[in-house]
Formats: structure tokens, sequence, C-alpha cells
């Protein structure tokens, strides 16, 4: 009997080592992508997984960007960082000023000798992550940018055609009003309102947000967004609000929630939100186009900068591992997986070929309104105003904005008094993170 | 007879107490001790590139109106939670003291509540008041009040209050309860047959004898609004609208983990510190001289 057990136990470690004898190198890849969007993201690690068998790539969904930041940041600190952290695209600036924590990819590339083509990637895409002569600092994965959504429902309610869409900011707030006056509940809600009304705003009329190209030339800036024309935007919402043809829906994606319920007209929100609006409302219920502009402050407009996030790698690991990494993030970025991302997603593809594919498949015609996103990053060469933004603090100087304009909402501050003292406190914030990286 | 509790051995006390001094030790001292290292530097997130600024974090703090926003905001809202709660788990447990069929069921429902924890409490509450979707919103859309806590700041606040007390009335009554129970019937009756209503019995005889018990749970209160009520801030507003719900455990994880100034957070949590000790200690000078035991 003894003997019988004995034996089995060593068995049983025989196989146990041989497993251990594979020696998968696995790579931790930490993110922020939660519901369907994890699903696609299991999908695409699935996917490299099975294309080879040296290395595993466990994504781990860590909750918000925020709590998945803060996670990298405190494993980092205890040596146990992930390979890979997926950091939204404000974290920019602080992850850059990071002194030895973070692995530059055109570094990473170089050190794994992974061929790696900058070329091939959308210029804003590529911009918003690269240093000032061109070097890809984190390897960008879901970028989204502001579109206008509609329900065409309420606009057919109202009397208005239901698939022209307006065109500029005082036609949307006419088509808004009588959109109320018929019995919408709301006319116009923002998503993520500091993003949308704010530094896209700018960038779509070719206006600052900072000094110093909005940051990407050096940390010693000043906020510029309390211009006349964003004043005189922010003054026309708060008046708007009055009679509901302009509705707050609450921080960051809150406001979505309106408009999936059919109650607005009118929605400002990330190319992203494109997949979960069809789900709710029904892909023949809604429509996608670019951003109004004003006539008076831009004759036409310029062009959007990117929200959504990259994926920075980490120092702290084995050498030998980030050869795995180096593979994986040129899988990524190539077309086929790129060009299942864009369109399971509403994200927008990083390279241009991922685009071409999508469009030649005919995909942009069974789903009109996805290629909007990618027209509205490529609609003119940027300038230095609209290439992105590189602050520091800037979740900070976000919440600073948010509370102002909440503060313009709710009446208690006029426009130009509150994006002051939002210009005040940011300065405030960019002058500590000056002081805390030199 | 000695009255006291000894010991034959001499190491035994202190390795009675070893377990409860190491928890201490390692669940308090070491994070304060951080904490307060930690508010003397500017760093970087990720640890690389740190600056000892001796009290530069203090200075920038009391230079900033946002700070002493949150401040204000603090005191108000401790008050209202410590006094709210109070005076009516005192209210439910007098009446509960009172009850004779069914008790137990009273005093179960009563209860359950502290069992909830503070982030569901948090999404409970705001379920209840969402503007969209919330029962109680749309019955008060019906009596004509407007209530959106996601734009008006007062409403936030209230809400938050709201919260924060019905998760902490059941640890009250209790108390209460077990006070109340603990008060001798001989000296109420004496009250009654000398002629005082039950008014004048309560508060010349039921409550300064409730005192302890009072005072303690005081104590108890105010730390668990500077403290405790984190998680109902967190699930319900995130500090907003605005600054209305800020208050200042909310700011320092706000600054620290998603401003990642872990600087001025943790000169924010030893001053938080400091308050709250001096808070507990003037309580202990003052208030317990009139406590009757």
């Amino acid at each position: 009997m003894t003997r019988i057990l004995l034996s089995s136990v060593a068995a049983a470690a025989v196989l146990v080592s041989a497993q251990g004898a594979v020696a998968q190198t696995e790579i931790q890849w930490w993110h922020a992508m939660g519901g369907n969007l994890g699903e696609v993201v299991n999908d695409l690690a699935a996917g490299f997984n099975k294309s080879q068998s040296e290395y595993k790539v466990n994504p781990v969904y860590k909750g918000s960007y925020t709590e998945t930041l803060t996670a990298a940041i405190a494993a980092f600190r205890a040596k146990q960082a992930p390979h890979i952290v997926q950091v939204f695209e404000v974290g920019t600036a602080n992850m850059m000023a990071a002194k030895g924590a973070v692995y530059p990819v055109y570094q990473l590339m170089a050190d794994a000798k992974e061929p790696f083509d900058p070329k091939s990637y959308i210029g804003p895409v590529y911009g918003y992550y690269s240093t000032t002569d061109g070097k890809l600092l984190s390897m960008p994965f879901n970028s989204s940018t502001p579109v206008l959504y509609w329900n065409k429902e309420l606009l057919s309610k109202a009397g208005l055609d239901p698939n022209k869409p307006p065109k500029t900011w005082p036609e949307l707030g006419e088509m808004a009003k009588k959109a109320v006056a018929a019995g919408a509940k709301c006319g116009f809600t923002p998503q993520w309102q500091t993003w949308t009304m704010i530094e896209n705003y700018g960038a779509w009329h070719n206006l600052p947000y900072a000094t110093k190209q909005n940051g990407f030339g050096g940390t010693d800036i000043e906020l510029k967004f309390n211009d006349a024309p964003r004043v005189k935007f922010i003054q026309m919402l708060a008046d708007w609000s009055k009679d509901k043809t302009f509705v707050y829906g609450g921080r960051e994606g809150k406001s979505t929630a309106l408009f999936t319920a059919g109650d607005c007209a009118f929605h400002i929100a990330s190319s992203a939100t494109a997949s979960a609006i069809d789900k709710a409302l029904g892909s023949d219920k809604f429509g996608m186009a670019m951003m109004p502009y004003s006539p008076d402050v831009a004759p036409k407009p310029q062009n959007s900068i990117i929200g959504g996030a990259t994926l920075w790698v980490l120092q702290g690991r084995p050498a030998a591992e980030y050869k795995g990494v180096a593979k994986f993030l040129n899988y990524l970025a190539s077309t086929p997986v790129q060009a299942k991302w864009h369109q399971e997603t509403g994200y927008v593809p990083v390279t241009l070929a991922a685009a071409e594919v999508t469009a030649k498949d005919g995909f942009y015609k069974k789903f009109p309104g996805r290629e909007i996103a990618v027209e509205e990053l490529t609609l003119n060469p940027p300038t230095d105003n609209s290439k992105g933004l590189r602050i520091g603090n800037f979740v900070q100087i976000r919440d600073i904005v948010d509370s102002e304009l909440e503060n313009v909402w709710s009446g208690k501050k006029d426009a130009k008094t509150a994006l002051d003292d939002a210009v005040k406190a940011g300065n405030e914030q960019l002058k500590r993170f000056e002081a805390a990286n030199k | 007879m000695e009255k006291r509790v000894t010991f034959h051995e001499r190491w035994l006390p202190y390795l009675l107490v070893a377990p409860q001094m190491i928890i201490t030790l390692v669940f308090f001292f070491w994070p304060s001790g951080q904490a307060i290292y930690q508010s003397v530097l500017i760093e970087d997130a990720f640890g690389g590139n740190s600056k000892f600024v001796f009290l530069d974090n203090f200075i920038h703090l009391f230079n900033d109106d946002s700070y002493f926003a949150s401040v204000r905001l603090t005191v108000v809202f401790s008050f209202l939670v410590a006094t709210i709660g109070l005076a009516v788990s005192l209210l439910l447990a007098v009446m509960a003291d009172r009850v004779i069929r069914g008790a137990t069921a009273y005093k179960a429902f009563l209860v359950w509540p502290y069992a909830v924890a503070p982030a569901v409490a948090g999404v409970l509450w705001g379920f209840l008041f969402n503007p969209s979707v919330g029962i109680v919103a749309w019955m008060l859309q019906g009596i004509g009040i407007e209530f959106n806590y996601v734009t008006n700041g007062n409403q936030a606040l209230t809400l938050v209050v709201i919260a924060a007390v019905w998760n902490q009335i059941s640890y009250n009554f209790l108390f209460f309860l077990a006070g109340l129970q603990s008060i001798p019937k001989s000296l109420i009756e004496a009250a009654a047959i000398d002629g005082a209503g039950p008014g004048r019995r309560f508060w010349d005889i039921i409550f300064p004898l409730l005192s302890p018990t009072g005072f303690f749970l005081l104590v108890i209160n105010i730390i668990y609004s500077f403290f405790g009520t984190f998680g109902v801030v967190d699930a319900l507003t995130k500090g907003g609208p605005g600054q209305a719900t800020n208050i200042l455990v909310y700011k320092v994880y706000n600054d620290g983990f998603r401003g990642q100034d872990l600087g001025g957070s943790s000169a924010q949590s030893v001053i938080l510190m400091i308050v709250v000790i001096a808070l507990t200690f003037v309580q202990f000078r003052f208030i317990e001289r009139r406590v009757h035991y």
C-alpha cells in the first residue's frame, strides 16, 4: 500500500516538474478595459498566445484607469511591476517624467531587435506619445476622439431631417431647442466635458490649451484655455441650460446614460462609445458625424485630438522577458489585429494600413459613421495647438476644470470667472509639477 | 486579597499584550511614520525622483483656498453626522426599550444597516435618489422638488450625510439600548412616584446616566465622520459636484492616488491625524469631567 502511494506521489511530482520544464515566460498586462472591451482584450491576448509558444500574455483587468495606474505604481515600488500597463493619455507627462520607471518603446524595440516602422502610424496618434524629435515612448493602443451622436427619432419628432446633422454650434442650438420643444427631456449633453468642450474645442478651432505647444516644449508652461472664444462658448452652454437645451449629465462618461436612455437629442462623446450606443438604441436610430464648429471663431475645423490610453512598458523585470514584450507590442500593431480591435470597439486604428483594410472590407459602408473618428484626426496636418497635450498633473488640472465648469452649470459662477479661476489653480499645479521634476 | 490582577511571571503580561501591540505598530505607527516621512518630500509617483523640501508641502496647503474649503466642509459634515446620528439612534433606542411584543424583531432590523459596507451604503442611497431611475427622486419630483445630486452641491451633501448616518445608526442604537437597560428601574419608578412626567424623567434621570455611553459614542462618531465616511463619498459622489462633498479624508485619497501628489496628500494626512488626536484629547479632558459614572 505504502509502495503504491509513494510511487504515485513520485509520478505526480515528475509530471508537475515536467510542466515546469516547458517554462513559458509569462508577461503581465494590466489594463482598464471592462465589459465587452475587456472581452476583446482577452481575445487579442489569446490570439498572440496561440500564435507562438515561448511567451504567454496574461491580461489582468485592474479597474478604472486611475485604479490601474495606482496599482502599477504600488507594484513598481514593491518591485513587482507588471510588464505592460495601460495608462490614460492624461498621465503621459507624469509617466514621461518618471525617471527609471519607464522603458521607452523605441528603446525596447531597438534592444530586442524587433522591426518597428514609425511611419506606419497615424500622425496625431503617434505624435501624442512621442518626444519632440519623433521617438515613440509608449505604444498607442486605444485612441478615440469625440464625435457628434444624434438621436434620429427625437429629430423626426421635432420636424427636422433625421439624416442631416448640424454643422455649426448655432445650428445645433436651434435644432436642440426644437427637439426640446417637441418633448425631448434634453437637447444636448457632453461626455468628458473637459476633454470635449475645452481641450477638443481648442484643437478643433486651432486655439492653444497651454503655452510651449501645449506643453510639448517644456514643463515651465502656463494654461491658456480661458480665452475669449471659450468663455463665450461656455457661457452659451450655461444660457442653454436654462431651458434644457443643454443638460449636464455628470463627470467623465456619466452623461452617456442620458443619451442611451433616449432622453437627449445630441451627445458629443468618444468615438469608442459607438458600440454601447449601438447596443442601446439600435444602429438605425442614431447617427454619427463630425463635431460642430463655431464659424465666428474659425472658418473651418482644424483637427481633433485623441483621448484614450496607451501601453507603457515598465522597468524592473528580467531582461530576457522584454523580448516577449516587444514581440507582443508588434503583434498588437499588426494590421489584422488593429483592424479587429478598431471594428469591434470603435477605437481608432493606430496604423494607416489597418484603416485602409477596414475601408476595403466595406466595414464603413455597413456601419456608416465609424470612419468619422479617423477623418477628424486627419482632417488637416496638426498645428502646434492641435498636436495633442502634454500637461503635468493633468488629472488634478482636469478635476479643477470639472469643478469650475460645475460651478457654471449650477449658476454659482459665470463662465469668465470660472475659467479664470481654473487657469489660476491649474497654473499652481503646473508649478508644482515643474518643481517635482526638475 | 488583592483586588488588582497580578502576575507571578514578569514577562506574562507583556506576552499577552504583544499581539495587540504588534497590530498597532504595523497598522498604525508604521503607516503614520511613512506618511510623516513622505509629507516632507516632493516626489514623482514611481518614487524615482524624491526631493526633501522640509515644510513646503504644509506651507502650500495653508495657502490653498480649496484646502480650507474642504476643512470648513468637513467641520459642517462631521457636526451633522454626529448630532443627527446620535439623536436619531437615541430616539430609536428609547422607543425600542419600551416595546414588549416583537422586541427582538425590531432590534434585528435596526442592527442590520451596520452590516452594510460603507461603499455599498453609498451605492444603495445613490440608487434610491438617482435623478433618472431612483424611486425617492421620482417621488420628490411628484411633489415638486427637483432632486439631482449630480449637479446640486447641497443636495449631494445632504445625501451623503443621510447615507453616512444610516450606516452608523445601528452601532449607536446598540450602545444606547444597552445603556438604557442598565439604568436601575427603581430610580425611574421613584421619580415617577415623585410626580415627574416622562419628559422630566428622561432629561433628569436617564440622560445623565446615559452620559458615559453618550460620550463614548460622541468620540466614536466624530472619528467615524472624519475617516469612516470615505466609502460613502467615493461610491456616491467622488467629492463632487464642484467640491461640495470633498471632505478632508476624500481629498487625501484624491490628491494622493488620482493626482499622484504623494507629498501634498501625506501632508494633509498628517494634519488630519493631528486634528483628530487633538479633538479626542479635548473631548477626554473637558467633556469627560461632566460625565457621570
